[in-house]
């Protein structure tokens, strides 16, 4: 037991003494949580957005008016031809591009119904198809208000009903992006800084030569394991605390479950990352080996977490790949517990799991730590 | 008690580092393996500490097998790689609280055997390791491996790359530490050294060339050694080297050490040759071997 503390006094004294190292483990996460937070976000917002108006009546106006007003559209341009519009695009210079056709307002008066041309830019799919959503949404609003205004009054009564969704969005009642990144960013700073750290940090024992003088001593596997680990556990910990500072100070993100509940499953979790960690070390043989191996991985499991983009809509293969994702459960039960508020025994299936994941990795890493070639 | 080497091979992939090695260390002995880079000294010495598994062979540290009781020989041996390798992001004094802990014991315990090196490096116990001089570095790597009281001690290429005052204040250390029944088993690539042991082995390529005092080692050689000197050192190598009765030519110093295949070699006729090849100031006397001769002629 001495000896264990003896390790971890000397462990924490290198890391404070490494100048280097300080500002990454401590600086960077937290500006990491600020920025990413704030700009990583799928909201759709200042749309570039331009009109070819060939009818010029007082209705057209009027539904160009519309776009106006939405904070969503950035009315830009008022293109004379389609030609214009259509190299606008190309040139990026305009992101959706609405055409309203000759006699619009009297085809609309006459006919009873007309269409508008609208063009996207698609090259980023997910944002094309929540314009078109709130190009529709726009249309059909203007839509209601022109049959108040153009249908006689006697033809009221035979309108046809109407059925109107209004959703309440639970959890998240304002749809307020950073309340569901801010929990997420958190589970990648402290996956990231202690896999990385624990990942390098046998590994330069080894690079220094240190490690062949201490498998020469008595001491046991077990013991320089856990004397060397228990500092980034320790560390990643600490950046959890400090997260949660930061959510809930400069995000306002709300924390309905238990703090108890994050901290229990975080210390599993940490676990399991510095199994990871000291299984990569056992397999490398310099700091840049484990390095690049480290970075492999985090940036699998980030975008395999549902952190960025939601595991329903992944193909039924990496559905399953992701079973075996440990970011994947910790971001579940960050969201779940912070924004939900849920209890134990929610989260108890991610806690099983996690607990298995962290007896077989650091089963396994111990495994593969030899004292002798 | 000391160290027991029995038929010891260990290969890598392609290549035969050790080969069929068998040697004996005694009790307090300060034994010598001298031999060039690549020797397999390092290979040796990581089998002895128990950092490798040889191929074939036992062997016994302290009266303790090293695959066995590998556990025993860890407490009881120290170990100074021939890479500096202490922390060096921690103090002199820290470095050594940290060993003396991990092999459970204090500094206080055992601070008379280090107590002469210590001092030496007292002035500077809060400097960080890294800061050291190669000198004070090696003595306090040194300090650490005995911190423990080992029974054995192994050194491998202690003193490579210090300069030549420290190595010969190291030499001395080791001197009296063998006092204090201390087994000491050191490797060197420098012949001079060699003498300062009680015991050396010659080992080369894997293979051990002779094991014996480094006086007898020396009496063993062969043939009369002559120092020739001459004004033009590269035209002397090379008419020695054209001359056909030559037996070796090896450039030592100022000198060349030069051995006759003829039994009854007389230097006048070797004066004569070299005055015929445009040498002046031609000198050549006889002088005794070193065991750097006697390498150079086992190793033939």
């Amino acid at each position: 037991m001495k000896t264990i503390l003896y390790i971890i006094q000397k462990e924490f004294k290198q890391i404070f003494r490494n100048k280097g190292m300080l500002p990454i483990i401590f600086v960077l996460p937290l500006l990491q949580l600020v920025i990413l937070s704030n700009a990583a976000t799928f909201e759709v917002k200042n749309i570039k957005f331009g009109y070819i108006d060939n009818d010029h009546t007082t209705t057209s106006r009027a539904l160009i008016e519309k776009f106006n007003a939405s904070t969503y559209f950035d009315v830009l341009t008022d293109f004379s031809s389609e030609g214009f519009a259509k190299s606008a695009m190309l040139k990026g210079e305009i992101d959706v591009v609405l055409d309203i056709p000759n006699y619009f307002e009297r085809d609309l008066q006459k006919e009873k119904h007309n269409s508008l041309g609208i063009t996207i830019n698609a090259i980023d799919g997910a944002a094309a198809g929540v314009e078109n959503i709130y190009v529709n949404e726009i249309v059909q609003n203007f839509n209601q208000h022109l049959k108040v205004d153009l249908l006689p009054l006697s033809n009221q009564q035979i309108q046809p009903i109407n059925i109107d969704t209004i959703p309440l969005f639970w959890y998240n009642e304002t749809l307020n992006y950073k309340t569901f990144m801010v929990p997420g960013i958190l589970v990648l700073l402290v996956s990231m800084i202690t896999l990385f750290l624990s990942g390098m940090n046998i590994v330069r024992e080894k690079e220094i030569g240190t490690l062949e003088q201490i498998n020469v001593t008595p001491i046991k596997k077990s013991q320089f394991i856990i004397g060397k680990l228990f500092p980034f556990w320790v560390i990643g910990m600490g950046l959890l605390t400090v997260g949660l500072l930061l959510a809930r100070l400069i995000f306002n993100v709300p924390m309905l479950g238990s703090l108890v509940l994050m901290y229990l499953y975080t210390s599993i979790y940490i676990l399991v990352i510095l199994g990871i960690g000291l299984f990569i070390s056992n397999f490398t043989d310099t700091q840049q080996q484990a390095m690049f191996i480290a970075w492999f991985f985090v940036v699998i499991f980030i975008l395999m977490s549902g952190l960025f983009t939601p595991i329903e809509s992944m193909p039924g293969w990496a559905q399953m790949v992701t079973e075996f994702n440990p970011i994947k459960y910790y971001v579940e039960v960050m969201r779940m517990v912070m924004l939900k508020g849920s209890g134990f025994t929610d989260i108890l299936p991610q806690l099983i799991k996690t607990v298995l994941y962290a007896i077989v990795m650091n089963g396994l890493a111990v495994w593969s730590y030899k004292k002798t070639n | 008690m000391g160290i027991s080497v029995n038929h010891i091979s260990k290969s890598y992939k392609n290549v035969k580092a050790l080969q069929d090695i068998s040697f004996d260390v005694k009790p307090s002995e300060l034994f010598g393996l001298i031999g060039p880079d690549g020797a397999g000294k390092t290979t040796l010495f990581r089998v002895l500490t128990t950092l490798l598994i040889a191929n074939e062979g036992t062997a016994t540290v302290a009266g303790f097998d090293v695959v066995t009781d590998y556990k025993k020989i860890r407490s009881n041996v120290g170990y100074m790689p021939g890479k500096f390798s202490l922390y060096q992001d921690l103090t002199v004094e820290e470095n050594l609280h940290f060993f003396a802990t991990i092999f459970g014991t204090t500094i206080e315990e055992n601070y008379d055997l280090i107590k002469d090196i210590y001092v030496q490096i007292e002035p500077f116990k809060n400097r960080r390791a890294g800061k050291l001089s190669g000198g004070m570095k090696q003595k306090l790597a040194l300090c650490c491996a005995l911190i423990h009281k080992p029974k054995v001690l192994f050194l491998d290429e202690p003193t490579t790359g210090v300069d030549p005052v420290s190595r010969k204040e190291f030499w001395e250390m080791l001197k009296r530490l063998q006092q204090k029944d201390i087994t000491i088993l050191v490797s060197t690539p420098y012949m001079d050294e060699a003498a300062l042991c009680d015991r050396i082995a010659l080992i080369q390529e894997g293979q051990i060339l002779e094991i014996d005092t480094p006086e007898a080692i020396v009496k063993h050689y062969p043939k009369q050694i002559y120092n020739v000197r001459a004004n033009n050192m590269y035209q002397l190598i090379k008419s020695l080297n054209d001359y056909e009765y030559n037996h070796s030519v090896y450039p030592f110093g100022e000198f060349i050490h030069y051995t006759d295949k003829r039994k009854d070699f007389n230097p006048d006729q070797l004066l004569v040759f070299l005055k015929s090849n445009q040498l002046s100031n031609i000198e050549i006397t006889e002088t005794v071997a070193t065991i750097e001769d006697t390498f150079m002629e086992l190793a033939k």
